[in-house]
């Protein structure tokens, strides 16, 4: 084929915008076909689609209050976004999350009860150990995959049951008090600071909007910030440092990163660390600010709703957020649905949907894609 | 020394073949998708959507064996999805695979409430008739896949078709060139390993038990998958593999050590995964165009 | 056409459209029956496509096909199987675990009952093979065996489909001298029983020794359809190209300085653990390119990784303006200044889903300008891409467009720049013509020239012998992993080389350098 200067007229600018906005379109898309789908299993239920959804909506958005638990349902899913999307970037399917979630929630549980220490570090040493936990559980596949070849979703699926017979089966039976299926809660000091007591701050405190954040029965906590903040230091190491550059390589060619004297093994190893300290964080951060312990069912499947986060959001940071506040609304949402009648297993269930959706919807993008450039030609 | 005798016990080694069912049956259906080109990883939810349509079956008619029928359908349905969507459309396998699981997950349990109001467990059913043999209880499940394990070990490597959905994992083009339709063969084995995994629902709620409870595949779609690559893609190893795979899980439930927490040795099937994983891959080889979606035309 | 010929086929005003580009233009290509035709252009011109569209693996978009002179639609290659028409790819479509009579009879298996009937396959495959003078192991996997009777599997695989009329696709891109002698008798033996070729080639030596006719293909475009005795290559080259080609490349002679490269009784093994470099010694001066002339698959492959760090070393010595660097990393070869160009641009050389710009920087993504302190310099980045795009004339509307969308002479062409732009002292060069336009191609050894003539030591590691002779001042040749002599590029020829490549000695008279 004879080459052909670029004389579409698009400018690259230009082009670059079309794409995202395809992105974002088939995202949407899928959310709200996923919903239309949903819908049946509403009315498999009995009950009105309508009136399902109106619940979600007011669940999820009806009012300030709402917006704040919304955001405070999103912290995990933010980071458990990550846990996927780091690692899928250089090529990984990391489904561990959940593990990771409940190792770093155990650690974080077990230094906010079992160490002593000054208010004002031991919140940052329990996030710090729950980041580590989830970090090292995240090391194991890595480094299996890295020396042994060890295809990872398996490994980080059994790693997945073996954290849930570890923290849970043996670690809460063996160290609760009483009748609650935890550990026992964290000191005071351990605790994460709660968005909603920002007013009572000297400076901060005065500012005008603050007072949105007082609601009453609001959990959100400050994790969700670190979250916001963690977005940002991902987006920059992927776009603007050396190791991003390599862990983008290795995901799309291998070899030519071979060739380019990049470690493929140091970037599995490296991005399975980071996505299960993002796992770690989320459970910590659960752990220390939400239930001030780790209890059982902390987890409620954020893992694995990481995995539609990351998806939906297009492995992107600030996709991910996106994907995270929406999925937090469905949650949130997902809660109001069940005075409705509905189980809120049909969050589940729509989320398997937009995975679905998101993953049909780009293949059909891409054909459309190729069609459209080969009637342009003529 | 105890444990040795705990761990030689011949039930102890007889319940392994029941507890091996639904993986051998999952890594038989795994063998099959794999060997024609697409990851399938999920089995795990194919099983746990087909034990779930099991007990309705067998609560709605009374009859266990239309249980059976309706893991079938369940589990068909489910691999439906990942056919259309991976094969037809091309879309990541593993992205749609997981997309399942979350899907049986999240169905199963909504439809718990919405069928039988409740929120773990459903009703008890009629189950699979059981049959003792040397002192242990097994049930017909286990001889259907006993039996399917030389069946699918002749159609893989003595029939035309076993011939054309090995090279359609190997070298789809070759296939291709030849008139062969790549997708339609993938197609047909992602059906098949969802119609198995079914079947390994149904042994998992109707065979072992009368009822289905959520979650109850716990993990076992993903050991099967570990069982297939020990087994070399091959239907036979893949039997044997599973064999060993559920004497662990034997092994997990029955066996006690003193000294070492209950829950530590009940993660033996998942630690023996994994190690096996790491240990096995270096000599074992996938079909070479695994995982890869197959488009006609190449530019 | 004149209606007294007997066409076997004849493909009318085909036209092929893909996004952004006319593949097929108004194609013709008349083939007569029983003749050995040759289809030729440069890489891109549509030989392939058209092929393609023959064969079923396309649809074409205009046009029409007719075949023993009846129209015939072709959807799919089973249409083109019925009709008796059978294609020999250039990369082999054979399925490697399973065994020759299986890859044979795959899609067409003789049965009985549910089974395969594997006596009745075995009989029809010797039946062919006797017939034709196909020489294979029935029972061999198709992994285990050579590449010369992987291509006569190949043909047997049509035979047995009964195919009338065989395409060869670059049929003997792949086969030593020796191999492709037999070939040709194998030509000569179908023709005889009847059979009709299509050879599609872009080495026109061989046109000339075995075909009967040729069409030439440029930019989509059939240019003329002649009678092989009427043209000699240089008329060829001149229809491929459109204008008047030089086979020489003019150069100044070599002025070669000190050693920069040593190599000595190095020893590589390939992924399956076999001895694939059996202790090579070499050297190379700077100011001089030392050419390793071999046919594919002689260890050169395992050569190249070994010395750029690509791949592990068995044993032996690599020095380096005598620093030892055998067995260092891909990344500190580089940074102590030795370029490689690798044999295949897509897998190792780019980074299809980067932008050229962050292509540009692969393998010194650390370095300064690019980065400091691990953070990228875009602003560098960029600069820099822009100033390598015009300076080597890779033919691109922005520095921001992605890799994958060049064509492969100007993807090589970018690969080419990164490794010059970073002035290295020694260049390693692997098939660095391969699947390049011819444009593209004079260009590429005008480049390589100039760098010896700046200083460089050159590598130059290629299977085409053209290419090794035109340039090299030292000629190297590799057989089974060894060198076999090494001469001075004066002193030898095309057929001498054709003959070391194969494992024959030099004459004793003449002195190895």
């Amino acid at each position: 084929m004879s080459e052909l200067q670029s004389g579409t007229g698009e400018s690259l600018a230009e082009g670059k915008i079309v794409n995202i906005i395809i992105d974002l379109g088939v995202s949407l898309a899928s959310i709200v076909i996923a919903l239309l789908v949903g819908a049946i299993f509403i009315l498999l239920a009995g009950e009105s689609p309508i009136a399902a959804y109106g619940a979600l909506y007011e669940g999820a958005l009806g009012g300030t209050r709402q917006i704040m638990s919304t955001f405070w349902r999103s912290t995990p899913l933010i980071f458990t976004g990550f846990a996927l999307a780091i690692p899928f970037r250089a090529g990984l399917f990391n489904i561990g999350g959940e593990g990771q979630l409940l190792v770093g929630g155990f650690a974080a549980g077990f230094v906010g009860y079992y160490f002593q220490m000054p208010g004002i570090i031991h919140a940052p040493v329990a996030l710090l150990a729950g980041m580590l936990a989830g970090a090292f559980w995240g090391f194991i596949p890595g480094i299996l995959k890295a020396w042994k070849g060890a295809h990872e979703v398996i490994i980080t699926i059994m790693l997945n049951y073996i954290a849930t017979l570890l923290t849970i089966s043996y670690g809460i039976n063996r160290l609760r008090i009483g009748g609650r299926p935890a550990l026992p809660t964290i000191a005071e000091g351990a605790e994460l600071f709660r968005l909603g007591d920002l007013p009572e701050l000297p400076l901060l405190g005065s500012l005008p909007f603050i007072e949105l954040f007082a609601q009453p029965g609001s959990r959100l906590h400050i994790n969700f910030i670190l979250a916001l903040v963690a977005a940002f230091i991902l987006w920059y190491l992927l776009e603007r440092t050396t190791y991003g550059y390599e862990i983008r390589s290795v995901g799309i060619n291998p070899a030519a990163a071979h060739y380019g004297g990049i470690s493929e093994n140091r970037t599995i190893i490296l991005t399975m660390v980071i996505g299960g300290a993002m796992a770690g964080l989320a459970g910590a951060g659960e752990a220390l600010g939400t239930h001030h312990s780790f209890i059982q069912g902390m987890d409620a499947g954020h893992g694995f709703t990481g995995i539609a986060v990351a998806l939906l959001g297009r492995n992107h940071p600030a996709g991910i957020i996106l994907a995270g506040l929406l999925f937090g609304g469905l949650a949130e949402g997902g809660l109001e649905m069940q005075f409705v009648g509905i189980p809120s297993e049909i969050v589940q269930i729509v989320q398997a949907l937009v995975i679905f959706f998101v993953a049909a919807l780009q293949m059909i993008k891409y054909f459309l894609a190729r069609r459209r450039a080969k009637g342009e030609s003529e | 020394m105890d444990i040795v005798r705990q761990l030689l016990a011949l039930p102890l080694i007889l319940a392994s073949l029941r507890f091996a069912t639904p993986l051998i049956l999952a890594s038989l259906g795994g063998t099959f998708n794999e060997r024609s080109g697409v990851i399938n990883i999920g089995l795990e939810g194919m099983m746990l959507f087909g034990a779930f349509a099991a007990v309705y079956g067998s609560f709605v008619t009374g009859n266990p064996w239309v249980g059976v029928l309706y893991s079938m359908i369940g589990g068909g349905v489910l691999a439906l999805i990942l056919a259309i969507v991976s094969v037809s459309l091309k879309a990541d396998q593993i992205v749609v695979a997981t997309g399942i699981n979350i899907f049986a997950s999240g169905i199963t349990v909504y439809l718990l409430q919405v069928f039988f109001g409740s929120a773990g467990r459903s009703p008890r059913v009629t189950r699979l008739p059981s049959f003792r043999f040397l002192g242990t209880r097994y049930n017909p499940m286990t001889l259907v896949a006993v039996i399917l394990v030389p069946i699918a070990w002749y159609v893989l490597f003595k029939t035309p078709w076993g011939l054309r959905i090995r090279s359609v994992g190997e070298h789809p083009s070759a296939a291709d060139t030849l008139g062969i339709n790549v997708n339609k063969y993938r197609f047909v084995c992602v059906l098949i390993s969802g119609i198995l995994a079914g079947l390994a629902g149904a042994h998992l709620s109707l065979g072992d038990g009368t009822s289905f409870v959520r979650d109850m595949a716990q993990g076992r779609g993903f050991i099967a998958l570990a069982a297939m690559i020990f087994g070399k893609w091959n239907p036979l190893g893949a039997f044997g593999a599973a064999l060993i795979f559920g004497y662990f899980e034997a092994v997990a439930i029955r066996v006690s050590i003193p000294g070492i927490p209950a829950e530590f040795i009940r993660t033996l099937p998942y630690v023996m995964t994994i190690i096996i994983l790491a240990g096995a891959v270096g000599k074992a080889t996938p079909p070479a165009k695994i995982g890869e979606p197959y488009f006609q035309e190449e530019e | 056409m004149a209606e007294s010929k007997d066409y076997i086929l004849e493909m009318r005003n085909i036209s092929k459209y893909f996004p952004g580009v006319k593949a097929n233009d108004g194609v013709e290509l008349p083939v007569e029956k029983g003749e050995i035709h040759a289809l030729v252009g440069e890489n891109g011109a549509g030989k392939t496509t058209l092929m393609k569209i023959l064969y079923g693996l396309l649809e074409q978009d205009e046009g029409e096909i007719h075949y023993d002179g009846k129209k015939v639609n072709i959807e799919k290659p089973q249409d083109a199987i019925d009709l008796g028409i059978g294609m020999v790819h250039q990369h082999f479509k054979l399925v490697d675990p399973l065994t020759v009579t299986e890859n044979i009879i795959l899609g067409s298996e003789p049965r009985r009952g549910l089974t395969i009937d594997k006596k009745t396959a075995q009989k029809r495959v010797q039946e062919i093979s006797e017939r034709y003078g196909l020489r294979v192991d029935p029972e061999a996997k198709i992994e285990d065996i050579s590449v010369g009777m992987q291509q006569r599997v190949e043909i047997i695989k049509i035979l047995y489909r009964g195919a009338d009329l065989l395409i060869f696709d670059e049929p003997t891109a792949v086969l030593t001298p020796q191999e492709i002698d037999e070939l040709f008798e194998i030509f000569e033996s179908l023709k005889e029983q009847g059979k009709t070729l299509i050879f599609i080639t872009h080495k026109l030596k061989e046109v000339k020794r075995v075909t009967d006719s040729i069409t030439v293909l440029r930019n989509g475009k059939s240019v003329g359809h002649v009678a092989t005795e009427e043209v000699d290559e240089k008329d060829i080259a001149e229809m491929m190209v459109g204008r008047e080609v030089l086979f020489e490349v003019e150069k100044d002679k070599a002025r070669p300085g000190d050693e920069v490269l040593n190599v000595k009784d190095f020893r590589v093994k390939d992924n399956r653990g076999i001895e694939m470099v059996k202790g090579l010694s070499f050297s190379v001066r700077e100011g001089e390119i030392f050419g390793i002339a071999g046919v594919e698959g002689n260890g050169q492959t395992e050569l190249v990784e070994a010395l750029t760090g690509l791949r592990e070393v068995e044993s032996g010595k690599v020095e380096f303006r005598g620093e030892d660097i055998t067995g260092l990393d891909a990344r500190r070869v580089k940074e102590k200044g030795i370029g490689h160009i690798p044999e295949d641009r897509q897998r190792r050389g780019l980074v299809m889903g980067f932008d050229l710009a962050e292509n540009m920087i692969l393998g010194y993504h650390h370095q300064k300008p690019y980065s400091s302190r691990n953070i990228m310099n875009y602003g560098e980045i960029n600069e820099h891409a822009r100033k390598l795009i015009k300076e080597f004339d890779v033919r691109t509307s922005s520095h921001l467009n992605m890799a994958s969308k060049l064509s492969g002479g100007n993807q090589q062409k970018a690969v080419i720049a990164r490794e010059f732009a970073e002035e290295p002292e020694l260049l390693i060069a692997a098939q660095p013509t391969r699947g390049v336009d011819v444009g593209s191609i004079e260009f590429i050894h005008e480049q390589l020239i100039k760098k010896r003539d700046e200083g460089v030591a050159v590598l130059l590691v290629s299977a085409e012998l053209n290419e090794v002779l035109s340039l090299s001042d030292r000629i190297g040749v590799i057989f089974e992993g060894e060198l076999v002599d090494i001469l001075k590029a004066e002193d030898t020829d095309e057929r001498e080389l054709g003959r070391l490549m194969t494992g024959g000695q030099v004459k004793e008279a003449k002195a190895s350098v």
